[in-house]
C-alpha cells in the first residue's frame, strides 16, 4: 500500500498542466463552445501529437503507451480544471474503454491502433428508449433500439439519445438488443463507422456548450457479424455496465478538476474583493464556506484516486486472466460508483458556491462560474447522478442476505 | 500509486489477527467492542488488565522504535494491526494518550533520563496518562491558558495552581502533561512550560463532570498547591506551545485506522436493523445508508493518503480536513441511528438511564464536533493554512 503520486505520476500531472494552461484558457473555451463541432481540430491533432494522450491507457500491442488508469484520471483532472473542449472523455472513457473491457482480439487490432494514431474519435451510444423514466435510469432498460439478426449480420433500428460528442466521432459503439427481450439480456456492442449515409446525426444543442451531445438515428443498417463487439456470444449488459463503471470513474476524475479550480479561482476572488474595507476572504462566513468546499474537494481526490487504482487492478486482471473474478468485479461498481455521486455532488456544490461567494459578477457571463456551474450540472447528469449511484450502494448494502458494509 | 498490500503484510495481518482471537477471549471475552467513544468509563481495571497482557506479547506501542521499547512496525503494519485490533473487538486504549501523545512527545524532545524514566511505563501498560491542555477559560482559544506554575528552586520544584477540564480519563490516570504559565505576567502563546505531573498527591483532586449522557468520561483537575519535580518539564520553560503543538503533529493518524473500524461496527449494526426492521425499504433511508457507507470508505481513503508519500512531518492538505470530516459525518450516523429504529428508538435499556449502544452513540457523538478542535476552529484552520485566507481582525479595546 503506498496510496501517494510517483515522481513519473507528478511529471505527467505538471506537464498535463503546463499543457493544457496555453491550449485551454477561458478565452479558447469560449471560442470552441460556441461551435457545433465543439472542438478545435487543430488543438486537437496536435495534442494527439505531442502529448498521445488519447494512447495513454490503451497497451503497447495496440500502439499506446501502456499507462494506467491513474496517469489517465491525472490528465482528466487537469482537463476538467480548464474546462477542455475535446472529443477526449468519449473516446478514451466510452470508446477505449469499450473495446478494451468487451472487443475481441481482431476487433482490438482492427480500432485500437487508429485510436491510438489519433486518427479516429470514438463515442458510445446506448440510451435510446422513448421513456424518460427507463432514460434517467442509465441501466439496461434504457437500451431500446433493435438488432435484428439477418443472415451473417445484424439490421440496427433505433434513435439512440444524449451520445457525447456522437455527431463528430469517426467511429460509433452503439448498444442494441434483440426486439422482444427485455432487461439485460439480448443486448449487443456494434462498432461501426460513424460517417454513413443511412446514420442520420444531430448535434443537440446543449445548456453546458462545453460538451456536446447529439442524436443518433438509423433506420435498418445491416451490419455484419464481426461488427458485433467481443462476438455474438459476449456478455452484452454486464459488459456494457464494467464499461460505463470505468467511464464514471474517468468522469469523475474530470469533476475533481473542475471542483478544486473553481473552489480556486472563487477564493483569488475573494482574497481581491474588498467590502467594508477589508478583503471579503477575511470573513468568518467566506471562510467556513471555503473550508466545506476544500473538505469537499480533499475527500473527492481520495475517491477518485482510489477508485482509478481499483480500475486499473480491473483491467490488469482482466487482461491477465481474461476474465473478472467477482471481488475486484464488485469493487470496481462500489468504487464507481462511490467516485461518481461524491465527486457530482462536489462540483455541483462548489461551483455553485462559486457563483454566490463571487456576487453580481459571478451571474453574469464575463466570469467564469457559470461555465464550471453548466459543466457541473451536465457531468453530474452523465452517466447517472448521485442518487442514483447512492442507491446502487444501497441496494448493494440493503438488498442482499450479507450484513456487512464490506460487501 | 498503490491500494493493496504486499504478501508480507497480508502474513502479517494474519499473524495479528490469530493473536488476537487467541488472546482476547476468557476473561477478556467480556471487553469486546467495549471501552470506545461513550463507553470509556466501563472496565477501566480490566483494560488496564488486558494491555498489560498484550505488553507482555508486544503488542503495545507498535509504532514506536524498538529502541524505546516499541516493535518499530513500518506504516503499513500499523495500519494493519489497527485494523486488525478492531475488527476483532479489541477494547478502547486505556493508555492511548500516553502511547499516541506523551510518549511520542518525550521521544522527540524529552531527555535521556525523561526517557528511561517514563517510556517503559507506557510500553508495559503499568502507568497511565491524561491531557492537561482545556481550561474553562481556554477552550477554542487554547492558548489563554491560566493556570500557573512556579519553579521552587529550594525546593526543587514546581509548583501547580489552576485548573482544567475536560480531562479525559483523568481518574485513571497516573501522570497528567500539563501546560502551564511560567512567566507572570505574560500572554497568549509566550511564557507557557510542558509539564508532567503526577496524579497522586494531594494537590491534585478529580472531579467527574457528569455528561448528558449522564455518564462521566471526561474531568475536571483542579491543582491546588500541586507539584511536581523540577526536572519533570519537557523542552525549556517557554517552550510549552512550541511542544504542544508539535504534540498534534505525532498523529498521522494511523490510530484513526482502528478508530474507522469501530466506526464500520457502528454503521453495519444500523445497516443489520435496517434490514430487520424494513428502514431498508424507505428510499430516503436508503440514500443515507449509502452516503454514511461512502463517508466511511472516503475516510479510510484520506487516511492511506496521510500515511503514504513523503513524511516530512508537514501537516498536509488531506490531514487538515480529516477532524472535520469524521466528527461531522459521526454525529450524522449517530442521528441515522436514531431515524433508522424510529419510534423505538426512544426507549432506554432500563431505567432510571441506561442508554442502549445506539442511544449512547447518538448522544456522545453531539461531543465529536467540539472537543479536540470544534468544526468552528477546524474551519478557520483550513481556511487559514490550508487556503491561505487573511485572519480575522483582532477587536481593539
Amino acid at each position: 500500500m503506498e496510496f501517494a503520486f510517483t515522481e513519473e505520476q507528478a511529471m505527467i500531472r505538471e506537464s498535463a498542466a503546463g499543457y493544457l494552461q496555453n491550449i485551454s484558457t477561458s478565452a479558447d473555451v469560449r471560442r470552441v463552445m460556441s461551435t457545433e463541432q465543439g472542438y478545435d481540430p487543430g488543438v486537437w491533432s496536435g495534442l494527439c501529437r505531442d502529448m498521445y494522450w488519447q494512447a495513454l491507457h490503451i497497451p503497447e500491442a495496440y500502439g499506446g503507451l501502456g499507462l494506467g488508469y491513474v496517469e489517465l484520471a491525472i490528465i482528466l483532472e487537469e482537463m476538467g480544471k480548464r474546462l477542455f473542449c475535446s472529443p477526449f472523455l468519449s473516446t478514451v472513457a466510452l470508446g477505449v474503454n469499450a473495446l478494451l473491457v468487451v472487443a475481441s482480439e481482431e476487433q482490438k487490432q482492427r480500432w485500437l491502433p487508429e485510436i491510438a494514431e489519433g486518427r479516429s474519435t470514438v463515442s458510445l451510444g446506448f440510451i435510446s428508449s422513448e421513456d424518460t423514466q427507463e432514460n434517467r435510469q442509465w441501466g439496461s432498460a434504457s437500451v431500446q433500439s433493435h438488432a435484428r439478426k439477418e443472415g451473417d449480420g445484424y439490421v440496427l433500428s433505433g434513435s439512440w439519445h444524449y451520445v457525447s460528442d456522437g455527431h463528430t466521432a469517426n467511429v460509433l459503439i452503439l448498444a442494441a438488443r434483440e426486439k422482444g427481450v427485455s432487461i439485460e439480456d439480448g443486448i449487443r456492442l456494434f462498432v461501426i463507422a460513424g460517417d454513413q449515409d443511412c446514420i442520420k446525426r444531430q448535434w443537440t444543442p446543449t445548456m453546458d456548450q462545453t460538451r456536446k451531445l447529439a442524436r443518433v438515428d438509423i433506420d435498418g443498417l445491416f451490419v455484419s457479424a464481426d461488427c458485433c463487439l467481443g462476438g455474438e456470444e459476449s456478455a452484452g449488459w454486464p459488459a456494457l455496465e464494467k464499461v460505463l463503471q470505468l467511464s464514471s470513474i474517468a468522469s469523475a476524475a474530470e469533476q475533481l478538476g473542475g471542483a478544486r479550480q473553481v473552489m480556486d479561482l472563487t477564493i483569488d476572488y475573494t482574497q481581491e474583493r474588498v467590502q467594508f474595507n477589508r478583503p471579503i476572504a477575511s470573513f468568518q462566513a467566506i471562510k467556513h464556506r471555503a473550508a466545506d468546499m476544500m473538505l469537499q474537494v480533499e475527500c473527492a481526490t481520495s475517491a477518485v484516486y482510489y477508485a482509478a487504482c481499483v480500475a486499473d487492478e480491473y483491467l490488469s486482471e482482466r487482461s491477465n486472466t481474461a476474465g473478472d473474478s467477482s471481488k475486484i468485479s464488485d469493487e470496481l461498481l462500489q468504487a464507481a460508483s462511490l467516485a461518481k455521486a461524491y465527486c457530482s455532488d462536489t462540483f455541483f456544490h462548489c461551483a455553485a458556491e462559486s457563483i454566490q461567494l463571487h456576487g453580481g459578477v459571478g451571474f453574469t457571463w464575463e466570469y467564469d462560474p457559470h461555465l464550471y456551474f453548466k459543466r457541473a450540472r451536465s457531468s453530474e447528469q452523465f452517466l447517472g447522478a448521485g442518487d442514483l449511484h447512492r442507491e446502487r450502494i444501497a441496494s448493494q448494502l440493503l438488498d442482499s442476505s450479507a450484513a456487512r458494509s464490506d460487501v | 500509486m498503490k491500494i493493496s498490500f504486499s504478501p508480507e503484510d497480508e502474513v502479517f495481518r494474519r499473524e495479528v489477527a490469530d493473536w488476537l482471537k487467541e488472546n482476547l477471549c476468557g476473561e477478556f471475552e467480556q471487553l469486546r467492542f467495549r471501552g470506545g467513544p461513550g463507553d470509556e468509563h466501563r472496565y477501566p481495571e480490566e483494560r488496564k488488565q488486558w494491555e498489560q497482557h498484550m505488553a507482555q506479547a508486544g503488542w503495545l506501542c507498535v509504532g514506536w522504535p524498538q529502541d524505546y521499547g516499541g516493535r518499530g512496525l513500518s506504516i503499513n503494519q500499523q495500519v494493519i494491526f489497527n485494523e486488525e485490533y478492531a475488527r476483532a473487538g479489541g477494547p478502547g486504549h486505556m493508555g492511548h494518550i500516553g502511547e499516541g501523545l506523551a510518549g511520542p512527545t518525550i521521544i522527540a524532545f524529552g531527555t535521556k533520563e525523561q526517557k528511561q524514566r517514563f517510556l517503559p511505563g507506557i510500553v508495559n501498560g503499568t502507568e497511565y496518562w491524561c491531557q492537561g491542555y482545556s481550561e474553562p477559560s481556554a477552550g477554542s482559544d487554547l492558548a489563554n491558558v491560566k493556570t500557573r506554575a512556579v519553579l521552587n528552586t529550594e525546593q526543587g520544584r514546581w509548583e501547580i495552581h489552576g485548573q482544567k477540564v475536560w480531562t479525559s480519563l483523568a481518574h485513571e490516570a497516573d501522570w497528567c502533561f500539563v501546560i502551564a504559565r511560567t512567566e507572570p505576567g505574560s500572554q497568549g502563546h509566550k511564557g507557557l512550560s510542558f509539564l508532567l505531573v503526577p496524579m497522586d498527591q494531594m494537590g491534585v483532586t478529580v472531579q467527574p463532570i457528569e455528561q448528558l449522557t449522564g455518564t462521566s468520561e471526561f474531568n475536571e483537575v483542579f491543582f491546588d498547591q500541586a507539584v511536581t519535580d523540577a526536572a519533570n518539564i519537557i523542552g525549556k520553560p517557554g517552550d510549552g506551545w512550541k511542544i504542544a503543538m508539535a504534540l498534534l503533529g505525532f498523529e498521522r493518524g494511523v490510530s484513526t485506522l482502528g478508530q474507522q473500524m469501530q466506526f464500520k461496527n457502528e454503521l453495519d449494526d444500523i445497516i443489520r436493523i435496517a434490514k430487520t426492521n424494513g428502514a431498508a425499504e424507505d428510499p430516503a433511508i436508503r440514500q443515507r445508508i449509502a452516503n454514511a457507507w461512502i463517508g466511511l470508505r472516503i475516510m479510510r481513503y484520506n487516511a492511506l493518503r496521510m500515511l503514504s508519500g513523503e513524511q516530512d512531518g508537514a501537516l498536509r492538505q488531506e490531514a487538515m480536513i480529516y477532524k472535520l470530516h469524521w466528527a461531522t459525518w459521526h454525529a450524522e450516523l449517530g442521528k441515522l441511528a436514531m431515524d433508522v429504529l424510529g419510534p423505538e428508538a426512544e426507549l432506554l435499556d432500563r431505567g432510571p438511564y441506561e442508554l442502549t449502544r445506539l442511544q449512547s452513540l447518538f448522544l456522545f457523538t453531539r461531543s465529536d464536533t467540539i472537543y479536540g478542535g470544534s468544526n468552528e476552529i477546524q474551519k478557520n484552520i483550513i481556511a487559514e493554512r490550508a487556503l491561505g485566507m487573511p485572519k480575522e481582525p483582532k477587536i481593539t479595546r
